[in-house]
């Protein structure tokens, strides 16, 4: 009985309703909050050690057998992605209980924080398109919720943005839904892979597949759909940035790796023709837009896009190497943002703003924060033995291998660019003396709440760089699975259980 | 708002909307009705109770703050599809009692969790927006 | 049946982006209700449409005997209906809140998201040039 699915997203919810009731506690809700992150970071490496043992495992929800219920499906991309929610949202819950005043850590900001990782967990692990509607929908209004949190004005005109154009591209996918269910008349995946595979309306089932792709293009960020991202991330406060940063828009790619391997696989040359353009479209604009930035945050912002390229580019060049490289570039670039981001934080903390121009001095000072940032940006610009070396090497050869010189050239350059933009904070933030103002480097004595998870993170990055042969297998194991999805099909549709 | 006649049919109709969003609760898994609409209905009751007496009057009369039933109805839907789990089933298997056809069940935990949950939220949002 | 559908919710999909686009937030939340509504349409088509009961089982059967109306695209526009309610609710009360603190509803006059000034960007490549 593959019921152990179900705690990666029950965790999170219990902890959540229980904070709600002990809203007059606040010492008691923090101290659940952490413990419920903790647990849920138990379960997703339960669910990944069951998978890694026993295969793809299915669970059908309410015993009504598939397609007629919901299935909750866990194969290695899933359970990779599991396991990689559960350590940011561990870290982000640690560095939150540093980050924010206690008045403002009680009420509802831990009810929503765990409606946000169970959401999260919900969408890795469904095995219907309609249910992945539903979790995005959580995940969403939670994410609405902590946008707001504090009630800054400039979360405000933040939000606003944010907020309407997410809803835009949830009522987009809904629409691809309805057609879908409509031609098909299922929305279980795995059915759905069985149903394309003979359907005669090719080129309506081609327009839907369009149509799925602007909807998780808008959600990951996507050229041109990812101008919302700059014009939201960098106003909430910096854990819940860290995890929108390192999650959200990664479940966007998620989604589109999941329906496009799965679903909409009866003309490849079109569907992934045309994400093959987009992506380097979006390495490209990304990177040039983050040169142009002068803020800390922003940087970085810009940066998901351009990294968000990168992942689109390994599942639009369809070839086992690209795909592992998609994944391996997933793992490594979740945990790295959101580091970077809780880094910025760190920053913010010293030197009292976030505007390149008038920091400085960071690396004399405080030589911990300097190596802290060193390591996840270096890993984010590509350099050895780091993890974002592994993941740029595996999508440019792939890319070599089927003969896409252009691709890769953009790759390599926007991989320089990259290096442009981290020498920039580097030199910027952390080498150069502090500039004469009104804003001096303070005497600020660390909470160990803040500097533990950015501490681990890095340790994470480090182990993944100089140990990337095990990543490497995993990620391997999971593009195979992605690109001959019969098995996922046997397990979810000939009976989940016994 | 300041009306004799609202108040005076506050006094009457109010009531009788609870016992239609219960009852509405009670058939919602065999007909027509269930948690969501419930839930809708019985705030409709609750928001004529704040539109005519004050947003003071609904939290005495409710004597718990509106976030413990958002807490407390997430906890039920989940427990709910517990008893599944302790019979060796999948997460969230209907089980009635005593038979199949019956009304009490699993089903009925869950929708009344529902029932709790948007009620609760419902009843936060609009005692924030009053007392604003 | 199916035609008359398409073009209404065409029509509504139309109208909901042209006030989508416009300047004002309150406009924008009708243009997105709309959508939402123009959608649900959408789904209720797809799901068949056909001249039947009512997805009900009489008392004393344990059966449907007759051909009854599609179930799926009404849990499906119901789902879709209660979680496009709840987000434009919090729509509502966040443009609210908005206006309350920056004063307007119209977009152009809303200041940039950003919490700090920007600079040029002449000022950054001169700047590389002068580092260590």
């Amino acid at each position: 009985m593959s019921n152990i699915l179900i705690y990666p997203i029950l965790l999170p919810f219990v902890t959540a309703a229980a904070s709600l009731l002990l809203w007059r506690k606040p010492v008691l809700q923090q101290a659940l909050s952490l413990a419920g992150a903790v647990g849920h970071l138990a379960a997703c490496v339960a669910v990944f050690a069951v998978v890694r043992g026993g295969g793809i495992q299915a669970l059908q929800v309410g015993h009504w057998p598939a397609p007629y219920g919901i299935s909750l499906v866990a194969d290695h991309l899933s359970a990779l992605m599991l396991v990689v929610t559960g350590i940011l949202g561990t870290a982000t819950a640690v560095y939150a209980r540093g980050e924010l005043p206690a008045h403002l850590r009680a009420k509802s900001f831990h009810a929503l924080f765990h409606v946000l990782l169970g959401g999260l967990s919900g969408a890795f692990l469904t095995g219907d398109l309609f249910n992945l509607y539903v979790w995005f929908e959580v995940m969403l209004m939670a994410s609405f919720g902590l946008m707001t949190w504090g009630q800054r004005r400039s979360q405000f005109t933040g939000a606003v943005p944010y907020v309407v154009i997410n809803l835009l591209a949830t009522l987009l996918f809904l629409m691809g839904l309805a057609l879908l269910y409509g031609l098909t008349g299922t929305l279980n995946m795995a059915h759905l892979h069985q149903k394309m595979l003979t359907h005669e309306a090719r080129g309506l089932m081609t327009a839907i597949a369009f149509l799925f792709m602007a909807a998780f293009g808008i959600k990951a960020g996507m050229f041109p759909l990812f101008f919302w991202l700059p014009a939201s991330y960098h106003t909430p406060p910096i854990a819940i940035s860290a995890l929108f940063a390192g999650m959200l828009t990664k479940v966007g790619v998620y989604a589109l790796i999941r329906t496009f391997s799965l679903v909409f696989h009866h003309d490849i040359a079109t569907t992934h023709g045309v994400l093959l353009v987009i992506a380097g479209l979006t390495m490209v604009t990304g990177v040039l837009g983050a040169a142009a930035q002068n803020t800390f945050r922003r940087i970085l912002s810009f940066h998901i896009i351009s990294q968000v390229g990168y992942m689109l580019l390994g599942l639009a060049l369809w070839t086992p190497l690209a795909l592992t490289g998609a994944v391996f570039y997933l793992v490594h670039h979740m945990i790295v943002k959101a580091n970077l981001f809780l880094v910025s934080g760190l920053s913010r903390d010293i030197s009292g703003t976030l505007d390149l121009n008038r920091m400085g001095g960071l690396y004399r000072a405080y030589p911990l924060v300097a190596t802290l940032f060193f390591i996840p940006a270096f890993s984010l610009a590509g350099f050895p033995p780091l993890s974002g070396f592994w993941a740029k090497l595996l999508l440019i050869q792939a890319s070599l291998q089927i003969e896409h010189y252009v691709v890769a050239a953009i790759a390599v350059a926007v991989g320089l660019m990259t290096i442009f933009s981290m020498v920039k904070i580097w030199i910027e933030a952390f080498w150069k003396p502090c500039p004469p103002s009104d804003v001096d480097v303070a005497e600020v004595s660390y909470s160990g709440w803040k500097i533990a998870p950015v501490c681990a993170l890095a340790l994470i990055t480090l182990l993944i760089g100089i140990g990337a042969e095990p990543v490497y297998q995993l990620a391997d194991t999971a593009a195979r699975e992605l690109m001959a999805p019969q098995a996922y099909v046997q397990a979810v549709l000939k009976g989940g259980h016994p | 708002m300041n009306s004799i006649i609202l108040k005076t049919a506050t006094r009457l109709v109010s009531a009788l909307v609870l016992v239609l969003s219960i009852y509405l609760l009670w058939r919602g898994h065999h007909a027509p009705g269930g948690g969501f609409i419930a839930a809708l209905v019985a705030a409709t009751g609750f928001a004529l109770v704040v539109l005519s007496e004050g947003p003071r009057v609904l939290r005495r009369g409710l004597r718990i703050r509106p976030q413990y039933l958002i807490g407390a109805g997430m906890g039920l839907s989940m427990g709910a599809g517990l008893v599944g789990m302790m019979r060796q089933q999948p997460y969230l298997t209907g089980i009635w009692w005593p038979s199949a056809n019956a009304v009490v069940g699993t089903p009925l935990l869950f929708d009344l969790g529902v029932f709790l949950v948007v009620l609760g939220a419902i009843l936060t949002v609009l005692l924030a927006l009053e007392e604003s | 049946m199916e035609s008359a559908l398409a073009i209404i919710s065409g029509s509504m999909v139309a109208g909901g982006i042209f006030l989508l686009l416009s300047q004002n937030l309150v406009r924008m939340l009708f243009g997105l209700i709309m959508l939402s509504n123009a959608i649900n349409l959408v789904i209720f088509a797809a799901g068949g449409l056909t001249h039947t009961k009512p997805a009900l089982i009489k008392t004393g059967q344990t059966i449907l005997h007759t051909a009854v109306a599609n179930a799926l695209p009404q849990a499906l526009i119901l789902t879709a209906i209660v979680i496009g309610f709840a987000l434009l609710v919090f729509m509502f009360v966040l443009f609210y809140r908005s206006y309350e603190t920056l004063g307007t509803v119209d977009t152009r006059q809303m200041p940039e998201s950003d919490p700090e000034p920007d600079h040029g960007a002449g000022t950054t490549t001169t700047r590389l040039e002068h580092g260590p």
